[in-house]
């Protein structure tokens, strides 16, 4: 299959996760979008790899894969003690910019 | 002629400006410190520029004709290429001229002004504005260009501001001294903008730079800065159109008035003109314009003279007439400007000594100003009395004094321009001769000769029903008029030896001629003493002695102002000259006010405060979209990024 | 040829037609999951969604000659950042399903709009960028994939790997820092908790769920001696899990303590027709106990 259908793939996945932070209420499921979007990413970078017949796409995948993991860690340690003060894991809650 | 590096005794002519900033800083900053001794300083440090001045004066005797214009340079203010303001002083002939009349004459009237003031509590005050005075004076006729010129010529206004208002706690004293500062405004405006045309048009303040290259830059050029130069001399001299602070700014002491009238202030628009004579030369319009100027003001002056009966109005009104002799001198150009400044500096001794006359009289009768309630005083102030005659014989020009010489010179300039327009020039200086003679033989009659009329009722003289005017003088019980001083006599002693004698000194045989014609061109030689404009002017001269004669001298004068003709009211009304500016400029700019009180109000405040209820509104409605969810600014992230893409892919496709 | 085969493989020489079957099926695959996470309400499940989705892609990365990133999506990803989200789910608890009801107005549809325009868009320009077929592998010298990525990792980005070593261990920390729960007040002494039951009124333990109760369940409140029920013997779990469900335990209490009233009254009626008087029993300790005879 050519490199073109997989990139197509990332962007589809990737539309679905953005459209997926912006609808979902529960941090926990925003971050699960943004780790589907990181996810398309990293399709999108293994193919250009591939179309390009060198490794470095799947190196800059491989660091992706690490701060997405680094960014989870504390994404969810952030959302455990707003969840610790507040009581609630929704996003619209934690809406202190409005004032 | 050539300007020359100032050496010698002259490399220290910042002196000059030096000493009256001196004074003028330890008065005014010093405070009630220096009260004890502070007229005495005032005094000091005036007399001390004008030993300088003299020892200059002599220093440049000693050169050749030709070199005796001597420039040094003091500091760069502005060093930028191509724009380059250097301060500097120059000492010339002419500038000689005024330095000497100016710090002489001014020394005087400080002098004089000791005893006048001495029971004036703010007597330190007045003399730190009296030094600044002649010091904004001096700054004006030493800068060797047009931007410190401009600088003296601003501080001028400045000090006549100060000094016509110095009895503040009276009402009309600042009244008419803002009325000073305003007029004089307007024609600061023209001569700012004559020096910012001139950096335009020659790229220098110089008065050497501009002198060499106006010829260059053509009829029109030299017309306009000609123009915008009289529009400034007309508001410091008081000409028409902007005469009518002159006879208000009598409302400062007597020694401001000798002082505006006859050393300083109003012989600042001549000296600017004269000192500008190459753009004049270059013209023939602004020429003419200003010798229309001087012929119009010098009746002007003259008719208003004729009516006053505050003394100081009548002699104001003869200042305007006799400035008017002086432009209509220097508008004749290379022919005119020695007799200008010649006129200038007689005036100059003579007017002084006019004006510290009155103040003597005034410090003799309590402070009257009204020649109605004079009369007889020839006995009881003698040495005033023969003064301020001297004056009086000087200013009306009978020959052997000196008003004579320059007068008679300034009419025989009008009467050899030639064509139409000597003629009527010459006419009108004439006949403006003749009313100089009446209005000062009516002062002269009104004040020592007559009856007492301040001896109490009985004395008033004149069957005249009494229609609201005269009220009951306070003081008029215990009326002794007495001599003043010496301390005030002596100067008016000196100013009325240079009354007798200046002219003759000046004129015959040329010698002022001589001396300043390197710098103002020498005028064409002249027949002889008598010539027959001159000798028509003495008639017209005798005349008007023998009607006011006639009128004053030989029936009783009034106490109480006649009724009068049309000529006299209007006279009396300045010749509608207030009356013109409050319908002509006041009310229309009242309007204008209005107008643009309104157009802001509603035009641009509304302009303004639409636009802030439009944003107000807007951001009303904008701030609903910061509603605080992290999701409404995702999806506008989102957006961005959508039309990002889309931005980029029609700049590629 | 099964999927080990093709993980074996590499994907690089793998039969064009065994790759285009696979792609179509895991890419279907992989759409739906996404589709189904982002639209289903419980956590748990979104998160079973996603990992068919990584799992997904770690065969794809396989496919397209990334074994070593196939294997690391697979322990890294799937085993450990969404075992990660499980434990997060697991302690926010029951309220990590949500209601779907959109609460912003326009947010949805302009969402919607949004991820269409950008996929339109991003297809279009990807379209139009011509991405060639794969190329011949040039890195590594044919030792392989993961020779070559050490290669690069060690050589190459050797920087980026130490940077990224420093960021691991920072989100460590602060994960740490922000879980770590600060005691702002000094630990209560057992004085203290005594006397602050005292003072409270509440001196003995809280009714245990059921106690009492008609209905001996959980999501049952408690009844308290007097007759009332109280909600302090139920969980706020239990509660609610019975709201998102639409239950309400507390109504069906109140409704069967109202019905056992009225079997009362007329077994007082009843036993005073038969001459008898009614015992004075408060009336919750007497239903128990004639509910339990």
């Amino acid at each position: 299959m050519s490199p073109a259908a997989y990139v197509f793939l990332a962007v589809i996945l990737f539309t679905i996760g953005g459209v997926g932070v912006l609808i979902r209420r529960n941090m926990i499921l925003v971050f699960m979008s943004v780790e589907l979007m990181l996810n398309a990413c990293n399709l999108a970078f293994v193919s250009f790899a591939r179309m390009h017949g060198n490794l470095d796409g799947q190196v800059v995948a491989f660091f992706v894969m690490v701060v997405a993991a680094a960014e989870v860690v504390v994404g969810l340690a952030i959302l455990m003690a707003i969840y610790r003060a507040r009581r609630s894991a929704s996003v619209d809650a934690a809406n202190l910019l409005k004032n | 002629m050539t300007t020359l590096a100032a050496t010698g005794v002259l490399r220290a002519s910042w002196l000059l400006l030096a000493f009256p900033v001196f004074g003028a800083a330890v008065l005014l900053i010093g405070g009630r410190r220096t009260d004890k001794w502070g007229h005495l300083l005032g005094c000091l440090m005036s007399l001390a520029s004008f030993v300088y001045g003299v020892i200059a004066f002599f220093t440049l005797l000693s050169y050749p004709a030709q070199d005796r214009s001597r420039d040094l340079h003091v500091y760069s203010w502005v060093p930028v290429v191509g724009f380059q303001a250097n301060i500097g002083i120059l000492l010339d002939p002419l500038s000689i001229s005024f330095i000497l009349l100016i710090t002489g004459v001014g020394s005087l009237i400080l002098i004089y002004s000791v005893g006048y003031m001495a029971h004036d509590s703010d007597r330190r005050r007045f003399f730190g504005y009296m030094n600044l005075f002649i010091a904004a004076m001096l700054l004006l006729v030493i800068s060797d260009n047009y931007l410190a010129l401009y600088a003296g010529w601003e501080g001028v206004g400045l000090a006549s501001y100060l000094l016509i208002g110095f009895w503040q706690f009276k009402p009309a004293p600042p009244v008419a001294a803002k009325k000073a500062f305003i007029a004089n405004r307007v024609g600061d405006v023209g001569v700012s903008l004559a020096i910012m045309l001139m950096f335009a048009e020659f790229g220098t303040f110089n008065f050497s730079g501009v002198f060499a290259t106006v010829n260059s830059a053509g009829t029109g050029v030299a017309s306009a800065l000609g123009l915008l130069l009289l529009l400034g001399a007309c508001g410091k001299s008081a000409q028409v159109p902007l005469q009518s602070w002159l006879l208000d700014a009598m409302e400062g002491p007597t020694p401001v008035s000798a002082l505006i009238h006859a050393a300083t202030m109003v012989t600042a628009g001549v000296y600017l003109i004269v000192r500008s004579n190459p753009i004049f030369n270059d013209a023939p319009t602004a020429q003419l314009a200003v010798t229309v100027v001087g012929a119009v003001t010098l009746l002007v002056g003259a008719i208003i003279g004729c009516a006053k009966d505050d003394i100081k109005k009548a002699l104001a009104g003869s200042t305007m007439s006799q400035i008017g002799y002086m432009t209509l001198a220097a508008g004749l150009g290379p022919a005119g400007y020695v007799f200008a400044i010649a006129h200038l500096l007689t005036h100059g001794f003579f007017k002084a000594g006019l004006f510290l006359g009155a103040g003597s009289v005034m410090h003799g009768m309590e402070d009257e100003v009204n020649m109605r309630r004079y009369g007889a005083l020839r006995k009881l102030l003698p040495v005033t009395f023969v003064t301020f005659g001297l004056g009086y014989l000087a200013i009306i020009g009978i020959p052997p004094f000196s008003g004579f010489f320059t007068k008679d010179t300034i009419i025989d300039a009008a009467w050899s321009k030639g064509g139409t327009s000597g003629w009527i020039l010459a006419a009108c200086a004439i006949i403006g001769a003749g009313i100089t003679a009446f209005y000062m033989t009516r002062v002269m009659l009104m004040t020592w000769f007559g009856n007492a009329r301040w001896e109490g009722e009985g004395a008033r003289g004149g069957a005249e029903p009494r229609t609201g005017q005269p009220q009951p003088q306070p003081h008029e019980h215990e009326l002794h008029p007495h001599e003043s001083p010496w301390v005030m006599t002596i100067p008016m002693i000196l100013l009325a030896i240079g009354s007798v004698a200046a002219g003759w000194f000046l004129i015959v045989n040329s010698r002022f001629a001589n001396f300043l014609s390197p710098v103002v061109g020498a005028p064409p030689d002249k027949a002889g003493l008598f010539t027959g404009p001159g000798i028509v002017a003495l008639v017209l001269v005798v005349l008007g002695i023998a009607i006011a004669w006639a009128i004053y001298g030989r029936v009783p004068v009034p106490a109480v102002a006649p009724r009068g003709s049309v000529l006299t009211h209007a006279a009396r009304a300045d010749l509608y000259g207030d009356a013109f500016n409050e319908s002509v400029l006041m009310r229309p700019g009242q309007w204008l006010t209005r107008l643009s009180v309104f157009f802001d109000s509603r035009g641009v405040d509304g302009l303004v405060n639409g636009l802030a209820a439009t944003i107000g509104g807007t951001s009303g409605r904008m701030r609903r979209l910061q509603n605080g969810f992290v999701r409404s600014y995702a999806l506008s992230m989102l957006i961005g990024a959508v039309l990002l893409v889309a931005g980029l892919l029609v700049v590629r496709l | 040829m099964t999927t080990l085969h093709v993980l074996a493989n590499s994907g690089t020489n793998l039969d064009p037609i065994y790759g285009k079957v696979m792609f179509w099926i895991l890419a279907v695959l992989a759409v739906a999951a996404g589709l189904a996470m982002i639209l289903v309400r419980q956590a748990v499940h979104c998160a079973l969604m996603l990992a068919v989705v990584m799992l997904s892609l770690a065969v794809m990365y396989a496919m397209q000659g990334a074994p070593f990133l196939a294997m690391v999506q697979v322990i890294v990803y799937t085993g450990a950042v969404l075992m990660l989200f499980l434990f997060v789910v697991m302690l926010i608890g029951i309220t990590s399903a949500e209601s779907l009801k959109e609460t912003i107005s326009g947010q949805r549809l302009w969402a919607a709009l949004a991820g269409l325009g950008l996929v339109v868009l991003l297809v279009v320009s990807i379209g139009h960028a011509a991405i060639g077929s794969a190329a011949p592998q040039t890195d590594g010298n044919g030792a392989g994939n993961m020779t070559g990525l050490a290669q690069l990792i060690f050589t190459t980005y050797v920087y980026p790997f130490e940077v990224t070593s420093a960021l691991l261990i920072t989100a460590a920390l602060g994960a740490m820092v922000l879980a770590h729960r600060e005691r702002t007040s000094p630990k209560p002494t057992q004085r203290d908790v005594a006397r602050r039951k005292i003072e409270s009124g509440q001196v003995a333990p809280e009714p245990p769920p059921g106690v009492y109760a008609l209905h001996n369940a959980v999501d049952m409140p408690a009844m308290l001696p007097d007759g009332t029920t109280t909600n302090r013997s139920v969980s706020d779990a239990v509660v609610q899990r019975d709201v998102q469900l639409g239950r309400d335990p507390q109504g069906r209490v109140v409704a069967d303590i109202a019905e056992q009233d009225r079997i009362e009254a007329e077994r007082q009626l009843e036993r005073s027709a038969a001459g008898r008087t009614a015992p004075e029993l408060r009336p919750g300790a007497g239903t128990a106990e004639e509910e339990t005879q």
